[in-house]
C-alpha cells in the first residue's frame, strides 16, 4: 500500500502535534505547517524519532491568505488528508475596543482556515479523493459575552464546513467538524478546567484520526458529555439567555 | 506562589513556579530571573528542584530530538519522561545505557543526579552515558558540553543538581536487547554478610540489587533477596518460555493511592508482615533463572502510582547513603542494627554495590550503598543524624538527590569535588542566581 500524507495546519499546537502523531503512528507520512516553522521543526523532529515517520515543515502565515496556492504547490505531496488545527483565543475585552484585535481573531479563527480548506477542497474534489477535518470550537456553538469575538468566527468556520460536508459527501469526500471542548494545552496552562469536559491533546488527535479515516462521526466533541451541555445552552430562550452570566 | 515538593513530600515550600515551553525561551528567562532551579517531574526527594525564590518547570521541553535507530544514539529535550523515551525504543530493541529505581524521571533530572542503576559497579552512572548536552547558563548563553567541550562544565553538570545551569537537551547512546524480558536469577542471604557476598559474586552479572528485611534481627540481620539479572536474549526466550512473544505488553492499569493513608497504616506489624511475605515469595523462585518483564524488574514501585502517600500527609525521609568497601560490612551492620530496633519501621531498604563515580558532586563511589525511607518525625531526624555520623566517619556520603535534611557539615565531609564544583558556580555567576533549597541548606 502507498503512504498515505497528512497536511497538518497549525504545526506548533499542542493538539496539531498530538494529531500529527497519531497519523504517524497509523503510518502516515506528515507534513506540518505553521507560522514559526523552528517551533514546528521541534515537533517534526520528536514524531519522526518516535514513529521512524517521514516528516517535513512547512511554513505558512495563516493571514497571509494570498501565499496559499502557492504553498500548496510547493508542498512535497499532494495530502490526503488536511487537518486544520489553527486557532487563536485573543483577549474579548481588548477586541472589543481594539479592532485591529478582533480583526486579528476574525482572521485567524475563520478566514484563513476557511480559504485555505477551500482551496484544498477544490483540489479534493478534482482528484475526486481526500478528506479535510477542521477544529472549531464549542464556543461557535452560541455566542456568550465571555468570547463572542472568537466564537462569532468559530460559528462562521464551522458553518463552512458544515455547506463544504453538504457539497462534498456526494463526491465522497469526508468533511469533519471537531469541537474539543476544554483542552489540556498551553493555551489553557495554569486554569482550572473542569475534569469531565477536559480533554488531553491525545484524545483530541485520536478522535480526529477515527473521524476523518474510520468514518466515526461528522461533527464531534471529543468528551462526549459536551454534546448535552451544547445543546442545553442552545436551548436556552434568548429572553432568559441574554440575563445570563456566561 | 505555589507550594512545592519533592517526592518525599518533606519539606514543603511556597515558590513562584515559571514554564518554559520551547528552549527559545530559556535565554530570556535565565537572564531576566534570579533565585530559580530548574525542576523536571519533582521526583528527587527532598528539596533539590525547589527553587529558592522560583522552580522553573523544564517539563514542555519534552520533544525526542532524534533516535538513530541503527546505532541507538538519541538526542532528547531535558524534560522528556524516561518512561516515554522506553515507549519509544523497547519495542525497537533498546534500552538506556543506566535507568534508576523508577522511570517517571526527566532526563534532565537523570543528569542532574547522575543517577546510578543496578548495573553501577559495571557500567557506571548515567553521566558517564552522556555524551553531549546543551546547557542554558545563568546569563542566558547556551552552551555545549562534553568531555572535549567545556569539560569542566559537563563534569559539574552531571550530578550537579541542575546548579550549573538548566540543561536543554542531550545525547546518548541506547544499548542494543534481543526482548523486552529479564532474565533474573534471585539468591536468599540469611544475613548482611552474605548479603554482601552474593552481591559481590553477582557482579559479573550486568544488574543485580539486593532487598533487605529491615526488620530481621540478631543472627538474622540483613537477610535479603537478591535479584541479579541480565536482558534476555531470544536464546533464553526459547530455553525458558518457548512462543512467549518477545516484547512483553505494556501494562495499562496501574494501580493509585487517591489519598493519604492515615499515618498508622505502617506500623511495625504490618511492614513485618509484608516483609515476610515478599521474603518468602521470593525465596519459593529461588536459584534458578527465570523471565520477568523489563518494567516490573526495573521499576517495581512504579506499578502503585502514588507510593509516596502511604507514609501519609506528613511526608517521609529517604535516607541513602554509600560506605567505601572496606567499612561498609561494619558501618551497614550497625545502621542495620539501629534501624531494625526501632519501633517505627522502614518500608523499604535496597543494598547495592557501586563503583567509582566522575561528577564533582556524583554520590557513587566504589563500595555499598543502602537506602531506606522513615515517615517524617522527630526521632527519624535524631536517628538519621546519627547513622550520618556513622557514615561520614567511614569516608562515606549522603545521595543528594534523596536528601531533605543532612547538615552542611556532614555534606562537605562527603563531597570533596565540593570546592571545584564551587570554582565552576563562581565562574559562571551562578552563585545567588541559580539557587533551589537545597543548595541555600548545604551552602553550595
Amino acid at each position: 500500500m502507498t503512504t498515505r500524507t497528512l497536511l497538518l495546519i497549525g504545526g506548533t499546537s499542542d493538539i496539531g502535534r498530538a494529531t500529527a502523531l497519531r497519523y504517524a503512528q497509523e503510518g502516515w507520512r506528515v507534513m506540518l505547517a505553521a507560522r514559526n516553522d523552528e517551533e514546528a521543526q521541534r515537533n517534526g523532529e520528536d514524531i519522526a524519532a518516535r514513529t521512524g515517520a517521514e516528516v517535513t515543515v512547512h511554513r505558512l502565515d495563516i493571514l497571509e491568505t494570498e501565499s496559499f496556492t502557492s504553498f500548496l504547490d510547493k508542498l512535497p505531496h499532494q495530502p490526503d488528508t488536511a487537518v486544520c488545527v489553527v486557532g487563536e483565543l485573543g483577549d474579548q475585552v481588548r477586541a472589543q475596543s481594539d479592532p485591529d484585535h478582533a480583526r486579528l481573531l476574525l482572521r485567524t479563527n475563520f478566514e484563513g482556515p476557511a480559504l485555505l480548506l477551500g482551496i484544498l477542497a477544490e483540489r479534493f474534489l478534482e482528484r475526486r479523493s481526500g478528506a479535510i477535518v477542521g477544529v472549531s470550537s464549542v464556543a461557535g456553538d452560541r455566542g456568550r459575552a465571555s468570547n463572542y469575538l472568537y466564537g462569532a468566527a468559530k460559528a462562521g468556520f464551522t458553518a463552512f464546513l458544515s455547506g463544504l460536508r453538504n457539497r462534498l459527501a456526494p463526491e465522497g469526500i469526508r468533511v469533519v467538524t471537531v469541537k474539543p471542548g476544554f483542552v489540556r494545552t498551553q493555551m489553557t496552562a495554569g486554569m482550572k478546567l473542569p475534569p469531565l469536559l477536559t480533554a488531553e491533546p491525545q484524545e483530541v488527535g485520536a478522535a480526529i484520526y477515527e473521524a476523518a479515516e474510520r468514518g466515526r462521526g461528522d461533527v464531534i466533541y471529543v468528551r462526549r458529555l459536551w454534546r448535552p451541555v451544547m445543546m442545553a445552552i442552545r436551548f436556552i430562550p434568548e429572553p432568559l439567555f441574554k440575563r445570563l452570566k456566561l | 506562589m505555589t507550594p512545592l515538593t519533592g517526592w518525599g513530600r518533606y519539606p514543603r515550600h511556597a515558590s513562584e513556579l515559571i514554564t518554559a515551553a520551547s528552549p527559545a525561551d530559556l535565554p530570556s528567562l535565565m537572564a531576566s530571573n534570579s533565585g530559580f532551579v530548574a525542576r523536571g517531574n519533582g521526583r528527587s526527594y527532598g528539596d533539590a528542584a525547589i527553587g529558592e525564590r522560583i522552580t522553573l518547570c523544564a517539563r514542555g521541553l519534552n520533544r525526542i530530538r532524534a533516535f538513530d535507530r541503527a546505532s541507538g544514539r538519541v538526542r532528547v529535550e531535558a524534560g522528556v519522561l524516561l518512561s516515554d523515551l522506553l515507549d519509544v525504543v523497547v519495542p525497537r530493541g533498546f534500552f538506556p545505557p543506566v535507568v534508576p529505581g523508577t522511570k517517571f524521571v526527566t532526563i534532565g533530572g537523570m543528569i542532574a543526579a547522575d543517577v546510578h542503576g543496578k548495573n553501577h559497579h559495571r557500567d557506571g552512572g548515567f553521566g558517564d552515558h552522556v555524551e553531549a548536552f546543551t546547557l542554558a547558563l545563568p546569563d542566558g548563553r547556551v552552551v555545549s558540553c562534553s568531555r572535549g567541550e567545556n569539560p569542566e562544565l559537563f563534569t559539574a553538570t552531571i550530578g550537579g543538581m541542575g546548579l550549573t545551569g538548566t540543561i536543554i537537551e542531550a545525547a546518548f547512546t541506547l544499548r542494543p536487547i534481543e526482548t523486552g524480558w529479564m532474565r533474573q536469577t534471585i539468591h536468599v542471604a540469611s544475613d548482611l554478610e552474605e548479603a554482601m557476598k552474593a552481591l559481590r559474586d553477582s557482579s559479573a552479572s550486568t544488574y543485580s540489587v539486593a532487598w533487605v528485611d529491615c526488620l530481621a534481627r540478631g543472627k538474622a540481620l540483613g537477610r535479603s533477596l537478591i535479584f541479579a539479572a541480565e536482558h534476555a536474549t531470544l536464546h533464553d526466550l526459547d530455553a525458558l518460555r518457548p512462543g512467549t512473544p518477545t516484547f512483553p505488553s505494556a501494562k495499562l492499569g496501574r494501580l493509585l493511592i487517591p489519598f493519604d493513608l492515615p499515618s498508622l497504616t505502617l506500623n511495625r506489624l504490618s511492614v513485618s508482615a509484608f516483609n515476610e511475605l515478599y521474603f518468602r515469595a521470593g525465596a519459593v523462585k529461588a536459584d534458578y533463572p527465570h523471565l520477568v518483564p523489563w518494567d516490573p524488574y526495573f521499576f517495581p514501585l512504579d506499578s502503585i502510582g502514588n507510593w509516596n502517600r502511604i507514609y501519609g500527609r506528613c511526608g517521609f525521609l529517604q535516607h541513602q547513603c554509600v560506605v567505601p568497601t572496606d567499612h561498609a560490612p561494619a558501618v551497614l551492620a550497625e545502621i542495620l542494627d539501629r534501624i531494625s530496633r526501632r519501633g517505627t519501621p522502614s518500608f523499604l531498604a535496597v543494598l547495592k554495590q557501586l563503583g567509582p563515580g566522575h561528577g564533582d558532586l556524583s554520590f557513587p563511589l566504589e563500595g555499598f550503598t543502602l537506602t531506606l525511607d522513615l515517615p517524617v518525625s522527630d526521632s527519624a531526624f535524631a536517628l538519621l543524624d546519627d547513622l550520618d555520623r556513622l557514615v561520614v566517619e567511614a569516608g562515606g556520603r549522603l545521595y543528594l538527590a534523596k536528601d531533605a535534611r543532612q547538615s552542611p557539615a556532614t555534606f562537605e565531609a562527603g563531597y570533596p569535588g565540593l570546592a571545584r564544583f564551587k570554582d565552576v558556580r563562581q565562574a559562571i555567576g551562578a552563585p545567588g542566581k541559580i539557587s533551589s533549597h537545597l543548595s541555600t541548606r548545604l551552602g553550595i
